[in-house]
């Protein structure tokens, strides 16, 4: 057996080197899974029996002198909404319930010829829309550091999986914080790469110029390394950039003397946690003492964030959801009279009520007679809030800010209340609109023990400025990682 | 603009999505606030703001070679569908 709470670095290294067995490291992830999923409810489907064959495999190459890659042996959690040939791909939703695509994400292949081993699928909010995970048609799953609270969304199953140390890595998808939210709400270091950085080939589509697949871990070496993995041009998606890949590894140790941080002003608001606040401002001053120098700065178009991006991603994925018709996969309804019907029933049973109220907006937003009002304008205010990134990376190399305005909140607490759920992504989702990368990793605790997470952002493909910058705050702060209990 | 039922009805149509009354009434009301709130974008001076559509690097988006590559066949392309006939997709009647 071998230790669960090892990360995905250390397991590639003991099993490249011998010392460890494939099987060994997979089969300590399923032990721990037993112990701790009847609780967190993290995954919605497990495959042992696949995952022990893919171990097996890389034990073979390691004994006939192969190198199996740089994942070796690392028990890996992908998110529900990326395609996986030989496991459901159901993106939580009852439409895809048991459906399996005909093939396989760039990023699975990627990770498979990584030598890592995909353990299961994890729950997310359907369609990766919402914040809290109880948007699942399956279940909800619970913040393993608390579990009356949510582990954030929509990426919560892949979170809630490495918090608990399930496994040391995961992949989520990040349209508007779907990656960090979860991460600083769960404690786990969650990055959003640059759009077009990750191949987006196989991830189900929901907001196509926002989405981005990203890592989760509970280092920020880990985060590197999975990222070097996962990142590079794919002819399969004509949106994934040429840019040359760097080793994010190589960063790690850089550190951050004389890096010009920005503190933007629109970020700590009335009604925020004073806690996340005062952490933030605490990482802040760890940074100076690191050498970095901090800067006041302003992003005046932040307040606009939550409005753009509910219609630029809504109106976008009303087209994107337009393919689940009940004909090509998935469910279809048993009693429909004719084609409109056979529509409008199967979507009517097969969709939960934020999928069919963010495709009601979307089709809202792009109707005759308001797509000028609501979608150009809001792509208007998009290029004015990418502008506001563009003239701040002139006085700064990163920003930071809190990613979340408070700590994890408790299960059912918005469930009711659309407008107060999307108020929760208000820090996250400028990154997606702007398509920098940006990270989440965890600077503290509340007086309840919930982790706060503390965001860094950069310039487009400048993911080497992020890492070094969260690595440097990694050391000083010392609270990493961060394994929680349940 | 005030979002009323008779709106939603609408775009629950072109949505194909069927709705009771009662769904009717609740999605009337939250997205009557939610677009009430997105309202506030008209307080962003756009002029001469052209609206944002590219990718990170306009040079990015590009075709890949034309080579042509198999396909993933009749069969895989079928597997998922709910009805299927003789190699394609069944459906209800569409014209009477």
């Amino acid at each position: 057996m071998s230790d669960y709470t090892l990360s995905a670095s250390a397991i590639s290294r003991l099993v490249r080197s011998g010392d460890v067995k494939a099987v060994d490291s997979v089969s300590s992830a399923f032990t721990r899974i037993e112990q701790v999923e009847p609780r967190v409810d993290a995954f919605l489907h497990l495959d042992r029996a696949g995952a022990m064959a893919a171990a097996e495999a890389v034990d073979r190459m390691v004994a006939s002198g192969a190198d199996p890659g740089p994942l070796a042996g690392v028990p890996v959690a992908v998110k529900d909404n990326i395609a996986t040939p030989d496991l459901p791909t159901s993106c939580a939703s009852r439409i895809l319930k048991n459906y399996v695509p005909p093939y396989s994400a760039a990023v699975v292949e990627r990770l498979r010829s990584a030598g890592a081993v995909i353990v299961g699928k994890t729950n997310m909010d359907e369609f990766a829309m919402g914040s809290s995970c109880e948007n699942s048609a399956f279940k909800p799953t619970r913040n393993p550091h608390d579990l009356s609270r949510i582990p954030g969304g929509s990426s919560g199953g892949s979170a809630a999986a490495v918090a608990s140390a399930m496994v040391p890595v995961s992949l989520g998808s990040d349209t508007g914080g779907s990656i960090r939210q979860p991460a600083a709400l769960t404690g786990t270091v969650g990055f959003k790469p640059t759009y077009g950085r990750v191949s987006r080939y196989g991830l189900i589509a929901f907001g196509s110029s926002l989405d981005q697949i990203g890592p989760f871990s509970r280092t920020v070496e880990d985060c590197a390394l999975l990222m070097k993995v996962i990142s590079g041009r794919d002819p399969r998606d004509s949106t994934c950039s040429s840019t040359a890949v760097p080793d994010f590894l190589s960063f790690l140790n850089d550190g951050v003397r004389s890096l010009r941080i920005g503190l933007p002003a629109e970020y700590f608001i009335d009604g925020m946690q004073p806690e996340v606040e005062k952490s933030v401002r605490a990482a802040a001053e760890v940074f100076t003492s690191l050498g970095a120098r901090t800067l006041d700065i302003s992003l005046p178009h932040t307040r606009f964030a939550v409005a753009v991006y509910y219609v630029v991603a809504t109106a976008e994925a009303s087209s994107n959801l337009a393919r689940y018709d009940g004909v090509h996969y998935g469910y279809r309804t048993p009693e429909a009279v004719g084609l409109v019907d056979l529509y409008q029933k199967t979507r009517r049973d097969g969709f939960g009520d934020e999928v069919k109220r963010r495709i009601m907006l979307g089709t809202f937003a792009l109707s005759s007679g308001y797509s000028e009002a609501y979608y150009k304008k809001a792509l208007q205010v998009r290029s004015l809030m990418k502008r506001d990134f563009d003239l701040a990376f002139q006085d700064v190399d990163v920003i930071i800010a809190p990613t979340t305005p408070t700590t994890a909140f408790r299960i059912g607490e918005k469930i009711n209340d659309p407008l107060s759920m999307y108020l929760s992504d208000v820090f996250t989702i400028s990154a997606n609109l702007a398509t920098i990368p940006a990270v989440s990793l965890p600077c503290g605790l509340d007086s309840s023990g919930l982790p706060i997470g503390i965001q860094i952002m950069a310039p487009p493909f400048r993911e080497d400025l992020v890492l070094k910058a969260a690595a440097s705050l990694e050391r000083a702060l010392g609270i990493a990682p961060l394994t929680a209990d349940p | 603009m005030a979002l009323d039922s008779a709106e939603v009805r609408h775009v629950s149509l072109l949505s194909r999505i069927e709705l009771t009354d009662t769904e009717l009434d609740m999605f009337t009301r939250q997205l009557a606030d939610i677009v009430a709130y997105v309202d506030q974008l008209n307080e962003a001076d756009t002029r001469d703001v052209p609206p944002m559509e590219h990718t990170p690097r306009e040079d990015d988006n590009v075709l890949r070679d034309d080579v042509p590559v198999p396909g993933i066949g009749t069969l895989l392309a079928l597997g998922g569908a709910p009805d299927v006939a003789a190699s394609h997709f069944r459906v209800p009647k569409v014209v009477e």
